[in-house]
């Protein structure tokens, strides 16, 4: 008797709302409904954010890039519309005064004329440090990326987008070993990288750059100590957001720029950005579950109406029961059973034709190529269906409720009288 | 302190002084005078008297189904006075069993369903509930109908079913109010016959009725009128004649 699991009490529930069987319908839909919609739009969130996440995968995201511009105010003496560079030793400098970086690589870059055997054509080649490869979602298909010794040495590697294969090499023509010109030097080609970022899959110019050591850019092409960029990572558990004002200041400091002049260092702050994408999700689930739990909760004040109505049609029966020894206890427990019985049966079945209608979806979605979608994979987890299933619970609690206590306030001699 | 008279000792029902009034806006009716009523175990009595005399008040008072205002009740040496609902449920069940005019079975359920109910309040294992309910379906004679919805049955059937339901947990008391008013003389006569019976073997009757050859059936007649008893005798039983 004491036991919610008991078979009696199921019994008296399902031959009650058997008795019922409209009612159980049409009270059913309106929480199915709502936990249907719920259900849709927290997956279509959770694959919105899976198909954007998965853009940005490989991506050291926990980066800053910053570039240098002309100044555009005057500052002790140095003229405003200046141009200036980076250096080498700005590196070091950021490294060693801000803590909390993981990597600082520099990078210079230019297009210019690319040569294989009798192929040519204008490409864009840059100067990178080793550590770049773990910065840019460049995954390599042959061979290596550039190393320390290359750096040291002032190797004359190169690894090719592999976008630049079909426009430079022969069909079939061994790729790695092979020399190119680049500005009329040769490079020897060591790797062959493929760029997976979201700018990787739109624009096959990003498969074309090639990559040669910096240090070996440097001095080939006469850029001495200058550095165009800087990709700036910083460690897993230190947002670089919070660091970008020191860098930068640090930056205005070595160079003599007004610091107000916001216009002289170019800057994108990735991890800013991606944690707007965040924002975007989590704001996107909230609302989903508002509106869910909006609708849910018009489905549960039905239940609830309509429970009263039964009570009501069934205050004579509950009379009877009570002159037959059922305690309010009893009473109460039977009518929130139905209650919460009714509430998650509709809850779950909302969940699994959802669930159907999603799996459907996910088999269309298979079918596409993965990098064209936004949405990836809409699913709902399995901890959201939990909390689904403790609300449902917890509404079918409160549904019942009201007409509980109304079920056992009467005497039990009225609701025998009453027809 | 509570002090018993030899006599309510013995009774399975004392009631001294019993006043009930229904309260009507702002009016007050009173219903119930000043009863004095006694009941000994094993007794089958009648209650008579014009509609309105509070028969049936005082039928629920007994039943712990309604409350009284003044005056003491005792149910088998227990006084009965400001019970909480959960008391009151548990005293239903265990020693009172109620017989209804329109008897009141639950449609949904089946015969051994309805008569299997009070003993599911118990506590009773499903098991023992459908064998003991099977035992009262067929003292009632309806041991083949036990599947049966009340639909299916007619009018004196439901009325077996419900004295079945009624006797399920074994209660002291039996409690009818017109238990034979929805029925033709001849079912009657077969409810009151299977009601003489419960009786023979020891169970006490209270049967509130209209009917002076209902009455004539019981051992004691009981005459309300105007909320106050007016008349109480011993009379012969008379065995009813199904046959004649
Ligand atoms: N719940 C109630 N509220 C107000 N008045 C009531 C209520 N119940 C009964 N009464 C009144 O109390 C009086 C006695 O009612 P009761 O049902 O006890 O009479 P009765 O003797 O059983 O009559 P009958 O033979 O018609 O069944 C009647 O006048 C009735 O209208
Ligand atoms: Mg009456």
């Amino acid at each position: 008797m004491n036991n919610f699991f008991n078979r009696d009490l199921w019994n008296e529930i399902i031959s009650s709302l058997k008795s019922n069987k409209t009612r159980t319908l049409v009270t059913s839909f309106g929480v199915f409904w709502g936990i249907f919609i719920m259900v849709l739009l927290l997956s279509a969130a959770k694959g919105f954010e899976t198909g954007i996440k998965h853009k940005f995968q490989g991506i050291a995201t926990n980066s800053l890039f910053v570039w240098a511009q002309r100044t555009s105010m005057e500052y002790e003496g140095m003229s405003k519309n200046r141009s200036y560079f980076f250096d080498n030793q700005d590196a070091k400098s950021i490294k060693d005064k801000v803590k909390g970086l993981k990597i600082v690589s520099p990078q210079n870059n230019f297009t210019t004329l690319i040569q294989h055997n009798l192929k040519d054509g204008d490409y864009t080649v840059e100067g990178n440090a080793p550590e770049f490869l773990g910065q840019k979602s460049l995954k390599l298909t042959q061979g290596r990326f550039i190393n320390q010794q290359d750096i040291d040495q002032k190797r004359k590697v190169a690894i090719l987008g592999w976008g630049l294969i079909d426009e430079l090499f022969e069909k079939g023509e061994t790729v790695i070993g092979s020399y190119i010109r680049i500005k009329g030097v040769n490079f020897k080609v060591v790797g062959v990288y493929k760029d997976t970022s979201i700018d990787g899959q739109r624009n096959i110019r990003a498969q074309q750059n090639i990559h040669i050591p910096f240090n070996t850019f440097s001095q080939v092409f006469n850029f001495g100590e200058k550095v165009s960029y800087f990709f700036i990572t910083a460690d897993n558990n230190q947002s670089v957001t919070d660091l970008k004002e020191k860098i930068i200041g640090l930056l205005q400091k070595r160079h003599k720029i007004n610091p107000k002049d916001k216009r002289a260092i170019g800057n994108f702050d990735l991890n800013e950005q991606f944690e707007k994408f965040n924002m975007l999700f989590v704001t996107l689930k909230a609302v989903s579950f508002f509106v869910g739990l909006m609708i849910l909760l018009s489905g549960v004040i039905g239940i609830s109406n309509i429970m009263l109505i039964v009570i009501k049609e069934r205050t004579k029966e509950i009379g009877i029961r009570r002159a037959l020894g059922a305690t309010p206890y009893v009473v109460k427990k039977q009518i929130l059973s139905e209650s919460i019985f009714l509430t998650l049966l509709s809850g779950m079945a909302g969940v699994s034709f959802a669930s159907f209608l999603l799996f459907l979806v996910n088999l269309k979605i298979d079918s596409l190529d993965p990098y064209d979608s936004m949405i990836l994979n809409p699913i709902v987890p399995l901890p959201t269906i939990l909390i689904i299933f403790i609300i449902l619970i917890i509404f079918g609690l409160l549904a019942g409720m009201i007409p509980a206590q109304k079920a056992v306030k009467m005497k039990p001699i009225n609701a025998i009288r009453t027809e | 302190m509570l002090k018993y008279t030899n006599e309510q000792i013995a009774a399975m029902i004392a009631i001294q002084n019993l006043h009930k009034s229904y309260q009507i806006g702002s009016n007050s009716l009173p219903v119930l005078k000043g009863i004095d009523f006694n009941v000994k175990e094993g007794e089958m009595v009648s209650i008579m008297g014009s509609s309105g005399s509070g028969k049936s008040t005082l039928l629920n008072i007994i039943g712990i189904l309604d409350e009284a205002d003044e005056g003491s009740y005792h149910l088998d040496n227990i006084e009965v006075k400001n019970l909480n609902e959960k008391i009151a449920a548990k005293y239903r069940n265990k020693f009172l069993g109620f017989i209804f005019q329109s008897f009141n079975l639950i449609n949904y359920k089946t015969a051994v369903d309805n008569v299997s109910l009070p003993l599911y309040y118990q506590g009773v294992s499903r098991k023992e509930r459908e064998e003991r309910a099977l035992f009262y379906l067929e003292k009632v004679g309806l041991a083949d109908w036990s599947k049966h919805l009340p639909s299916e049955l007619s009018g004196g059937q439901k009325q077996r079913v419900a004295i079945a339901r009624a006797l399920a947990s074994d209660p002291k008391v039996l409690l009818a109010d017109e238990p034979t008013g929805a029925l033709d003389t001849k079912t009657s006569y077969g409810v009151m016959e299977l009601l003489q019976q419960i009786n023979d073997e020891g169970k006490t009757l209270i049967i509130v009725t209209h009917e002076p050859d209902i009455a004539a059936m019981t051992k004691r007649n009981v005459e309300l009128k105007d909320g106050l008893i007016i008349g109480d005798t011993i009379i012969n039983q008379v065995r009813p004649q199904l046959h004649v």
